[in-house]
Parts: structure tokens; sequence; C-alpha cells
């Protein structure tokens, strides 16, 4: 799950999605409650309704009447919402907490498994289609001029940051998703001078992250989520301030 | 019919709105053609009709087969967040040789400022690595839609010296959007007014007197051009 933390947050930096990625977070408690409901599972249950989103969104978004952070907005809360009264079911029984929060003891050996596959295919669509991921999030005009529909890549994109947040869910918890996504890859903006290079910093500090964090909880019996965020905020703190400090001299 | 593109009565309707209105428009071999006209007037629809990004109402749209199209964009606008040297901006997702990119390295003058970040480059910085981007694949036609817009008016000056420059050695087309008329004046061989439909067409010196123009611009842009039209007058005679 850190590996492919620090690459897809480095597209949601650059293109500046974290509100989306917010938002698809949101809608997973919604996935969750009728994965339950209709018997396939929450895992299923929130890549379904977190790929629904997703597709409903770059649809609405190519009227273009109302602005993507307001669209988002109305998406996400109606998600969260319609999510809340579903678990509010009396037949579904969820440990609302962990959700929100993250409990990796509820992570079991399928999970872990569904965890790999998960992160295969994320990381092999990303790497396969580098390039033209890279050329849309600088200029969808441009893109096209060169042959590529800006529309695919963008349903890639969401496709990937759908199964991320469905990855991450269970550890991090739905409301500290999107600083998963984000810190790393801030941290490391100020580190590197290549895309790739960014890549790889933010993954690297994402794995460190979670492996610290994971260990102060289990040491000093913390939350995990919370300890990954604390964690990684603490480096994205210490690389501005040697950032600042290197401008200075 | 040898047109690169050809474009045949195009309309298109959006919400309502009549954005093209029965344009036609020929792009032939060695044009140089600026389209102007006020806000909202269809422009930039046009020339994403014409680079097949948006398929008209009414009317067809016939592209020469194969044609090599080079697209400069006005700004990119992620290049703060972004971490990219210039010289891999330009080559992303490029098919291209050494000498192709070498020479349009040093027709641009960019060899300098290859290994700057994209957020670190000047307007005309950029603009230049934007036009270099757009010619490396050798193209028949350079599409630029307000290529200049976001210079002060001495790198606009020289960005449309290097653009002539690049046109008069490469041999190409070009199709621009611009509102730098008086600027363009020597270079460009024909101007469009569009506002929604074709107002007027012609060379750039028929244009001014044009009525349709002047009820367009106003009697003071005319005025300015006539005065660029004076100083370069010799360097019509001579076409």
């Amino acid at each position: 799950m850190a590996l492919i933390s620090g690459l897809v947050g480095c597209f949601v930096v650059w293109r500046r999605l974290s509100y989306y990625g917010e938002s698809i977070a949101h809608s997973s408690l919604l996935g969750a409650g009728i994965g339950i409901l209709i018997g396939i599972g929450i895992n299923f249950g929130v890549v379904f309704i977190c790929l629904l989103f997703g597709i409903l969104f770059l649809w609405l978004q190519q009227s273009k009447a109302l602005s993507s952070d307001t669209l988002l907005g109305v998406l996400a809360h109606f998600a969260l919402a319609v999510g809340i009264i579903v678990i509010s079911f009396n037949k579904i029984k969820i440990d609302l907490h962990a959700f929100l929060f993250g409990d990796i003891l509820t992570v079991s050996i399928t999970d872990i498994w569904g965890m790999y596959i998960g992160v295969l295919i994320a990381i092999t669509l990303i790497l396969s289609n580098w390039s033209s991921l890279l050329l849309v999030t600088l200029d969808e005009d441009l893109a096209k001029s060169e042959g590529i529909n800006p529309l695919y890549v963008n349903i890639l994109l969401t496709t990937i940051m759908t199964i991320v947040v469905a990855l991450s869910l269970q550890i991090i918890g739905l409301l500290l998703i999107t600083a998963m996504l984000i810190i790393p890859a801030a941290t490391a903006r100020r580190l590197v001078n290549s895309p790739e290079g960014m890549v790889i910093v933010a993954t690297l500090i994402g794995i460190f992250s979670v492996v610290f964090g994971i260990y102060l909880s289990v040491e000093m019996d913390l939350p995990s989520g919370p300890s990954i965020v604390v964690v990684s905020s603490i480096l994205f703190f210490v690389s501005h301030m040697f950032g600042l400090i290197a401008k200075n001299e | 019919m040898n047109a690169l593109i050809s474009a045949k009565n195009i309309s298109v309707i959006k919400s309502g709105k009549n954005i093209l209105n029965d344009v036609s428009i020929d792009i032939n071999k060695n044009d140089f053609i600026t389209i102007i006209g006020p806000n909202g007037a269809g422009k930039s629809m046009l020339l994403k009709c014409l680079m097949g990004f948006y398929k008209p109402n009414i009317g067809a749209i016939k592209t020469k087969p194969n044609l090599k199209f080079g697209y400069m964009p006005q700004n990119l606008d992620v290049i703060k967040t972004i971490p990219m040297k210039a010289k891999l901006f330009i080559t992303i997702k490029k098919k291209f040789d050494k000498i192709s990119l070498k020479k349009v390295i040093s027709e641009t003058q960019i060899e300098n400022i290859l290994d700057k970040q994209l957020s670190f480059l000047s307007g005309g910085e950029m603009q230049r690595v934007l036009l270099a981007r757009s010619l490396l694949n050798n193209p028949e036609l350079l599409i630029l839609d307000e290529p200049a817009q976001n210079l002060d008016v001495s790198g606009q000056t020289l960005f449309y010296k290097l653009l002539q420059k690049i046109y008069s050695k490469r041999g190409l087309s070009i199709l621009m959007v611009s509102h730098d008329l008086h600027l363009v004046m020597v270079s460009t061989k024909q101007v469009i007014c569009l506002s929604n439909h074709i107002c007027c067409c012609g060379k750039p010196q028929q244009i001014t007197n044009d009525p349709k123009f002047l009820s367009m611009f106003g009697k003071d842009m005319a005025e300015v051009m006539a005065v660029y039209q004076h100083s370069n007058k010799e360097n019509f005679e001579n076409n």
C-alpha cells in the first residue's frame, strides 16, 4: 500500500486532485454499506461504488456548468449521507469507528492478498501509461493534439485512485486517506527535480511512514492510521524547514 | 484539392448558442493565416474543430491523410506543482531522432534553458519551449493559440520574429489565433476576422480598409494598423 500511495499521490498533487481523493473516500462509506447490504462484501462494495462515483463525476464535469469543487462537494456529501443512512439500518453491524479512523487489526489474510493484487494492477496500469498520464497532467489539449484521449486517461486515473482508496480504507481509515496520498508527495516536491524522482522519493517516504507508524502504534498502543499520518507529517515539516534554510543560505 | 485541412460550411451549436456559423476555411501549403476576433467569437472552437478535437454539428472537415501538425497551447497551468526540466517536457511521448531534436533546440534558441525547471522559466522562455515541442515531429502545419498573450511588447516582437524565421526556413503552414495583428502584419499572408461567422478575410492591408473590420475593431485600431502598413509597405510590395 505504501508502494502505491506515493506513486498515485504525485498525480493527486500535480493535478490538484486532493479534494477529489477526499470525495472518493467519502463515497467509500456508502460502498461498504451497500456491499454488506447486498452481500458482496465490503471491498467489492467500495470498489464498485467508488468507481461509479468517479465515472459520474467525470460525466457531470463535462458540462462545465459548475466548478469541480462545487460538484464534488455535492456528490461527496450526498454519498456520505446516504452511506450513513444505509449503515444505520439495523441489519448492518459495522464498526464505524474502525471505518473512520482505520484499524489494522481488522485486516485478514484474504484482505492482504487482495491488497497485493490491487497494488500490482495499479502499478502496472500507471507504469505502462506513464508518459500519457504525464502529458495529460501537463495539458489536455496538447495531449489531444498528439492523439491521446484525455477522457480515457482520466478514467484510468480515477480507477487507480479508487483501487488505492479501497485498499487503504481498513488501515488508514476514511478520514485520513487523502493525507496518505498527498503528504508523501508534497514532502518529496522540494527534494527533487524530475517527475520520476518525485515518485521514487514519495514512495520511500510513504513506506517509511507506514512501517514506522505501525511500529509506533504497536509499541505505544496507538491507532495505526493516525500514527502513520503523524509520522509522514513530521517528515513533511522537516523537509520544508530544510528547504527554507537551504534557500536562505 | 491539395489543402492540408479544408472545412466546408461548419457550424457549432452549444447549449443553444451558435458558436460557429457557416464557417469555411482552407489551409494550404505554405499558408500563414491569422485569425482575429473579439472574445467569445469562436476562435478557439474553430481551432478545436480543425484539429479534430470537436465535431461540428453541421458541415464537414477534410484533413490530408497522415497530416503532421504541431499544436502550441497558450500556457501550461501545472508547471508550479510538477518538477520537470524543460528538456524532458519537450520530449515526453514524442517520436523523434537526435538530429531533429538538435535542430529544434537551435531554431528556438533554448540551448541554455534545457536543464532549467519549467517553473523557473520566464514567459518568453516558456513560449519558446512550447514552440520547440510543437516543432519536434517536423510538422507540415503549426497551429498556435494566442502564443504571445502572456508576453510584454518586446517579448511579443521577439517571438513573432522567431516565428517568421521558422516559417520561411521550414516552409510549413501556420494557423494562428492572435490579437497582436500590428505585430504579425509583416509575416501573415491572410487575416480572417471571426465573430461566430467569418466577417471578412483577406490580405492584412486589404482588411484594415474593410468596413466590417472597422465596425468590429473600431477606427482607432484600423489607424494603428495603417501606421504599421506604411512602415511595412516595402515588405509587401516585394512579395
